[in-house]
């Protein structure tokens, strides 16, 4: 990988890190909601809205 | 259909898949990786540069790809008015946003070292920009609209909108005389690609595709989480009002 090596690695970093950002995002977003929704009595299972 | 369209199914749904799913993404996206860096000749041309069409190109295939997602979603919240639909359209926004945003970055690492430019406003550039933009027109919509039905509408009256932008992508090529390589997989008369670098590219593509039906499924469970958290606080508020009024009855 000698031609250009330094812009195919910012590449696949930068595609890591994004995919990465976004993952997190939504683990902490249901780590947040399910801890939220742990304070309310548990009811039967009801609708999504 | 409808009974795997319901919400609590859903939730069962994705709990049981969802392992399974990563499981495949992980390994399509390994094995994608391996025939990117060991087995994908480089090309005589471009050299070792062209490794980045491996991210590139499923990247700006999933910008379009997700953004058709968010259209029958779009469909389905005003035609249907289904509560998946538009907790469907508001998980997709920000993943579209996202490889929409790879796609773009990519290019441009791609660009400057084959075109000598980072960046030009030819008509394949500037769509998938315009793109962008309008997811993030989309993810701010969802969050200026506190009303969660009128947001749901208005995003999906933007998204039928902004679909128009999807065949201007595609065919931008075709059309107007663009800096930008024609399209050399999904086109008349095959692909142009020697398998070689074919097969790593339907890998990659396949992989990166996988990725976002998880990251999707697992948005759509927090959109349904917290329409559930909604509906439990306005109850308990609804409650505690309940509680306080014979009090203040009491007192007067």
């Amino acid at each position: 990988m000698s031609d250009h090596g330094d812009f195919i690695i910012a590449a696949f970093a930068i595609t890591a890190a994004v995919v990465a950002l976004m993952l997190g995002a939504i683990v902490r977003d249901h780590r947040a909601l399910k801890r939220a929704l742990a304070k309310f009595p548990p009811r039967g299972e009801g609708d999504g809205r | 259909m409808l009974k795997y369209a319901n919400p609590t199914f859903f939730l069962r749904l994705v709990a049981a898949v969802l392992p399974w799913l990563w499981a495949a993404t992980i390994l399509t996206l390994g094995v994608g990786l391996y025939m990117t860096f060991l087995t994908a000749p480089a090309d005589y041309q471009q050299g070792e540069t062209v490794r980045i069409m491996y991210i590139h190109v499923p990247a700006a295939w999933l910008s379009m790809f997700i953004y058709m997602v968010m259209t029958l979603s779009a469909l389905g919240t005003l035609v249907w008015r289904h509560p998946l639909a538009d907790a469907s359209q508001q998980a997709a926004a920000p993943l579209g946003a996202g490889f929409t945003f790879i796609c773009l970055v990519t290019g441009s690492l791609w660009g400057k070292p084959m075109w000598g430019t980072w960046w030009v406003w030819d008509a394949r550039l500037t769509s998938v920009l315009v793109l962008f933009l309008i997811y993030l027109g989309l993810i701010a919509l969802w969050n200026t609209i506190e009303e969660p039905l009128m947001a749901a509408r208005a995003s999906a009256i933007l998204t039928l909108v902004g679909v128009v932008n999807i065949p201007i992508i595609k065919f931008s090529v075709d059309w107007w005389n663009t800096l930008h390589q024609p399209a050399s997989v999904l086109r008349m008369g095959g692909p142009a690609l020697h398998p070689s670098m074919l097969w790593p590219l339907l890998v990659m593509a396949l992989g990166a595709s996988l990725l976002f039906v998880c990251l999707h499924l697992m948005g759509v469970r927090n959109e349904i989480l917290r329409r559930r958290l909604r509906r439990l606080s306005y109850l308990a508020a609804e409650a505690a009002d309940h509680v306080l009024e014979p009090q203040t009855e009491a007192g007067a």
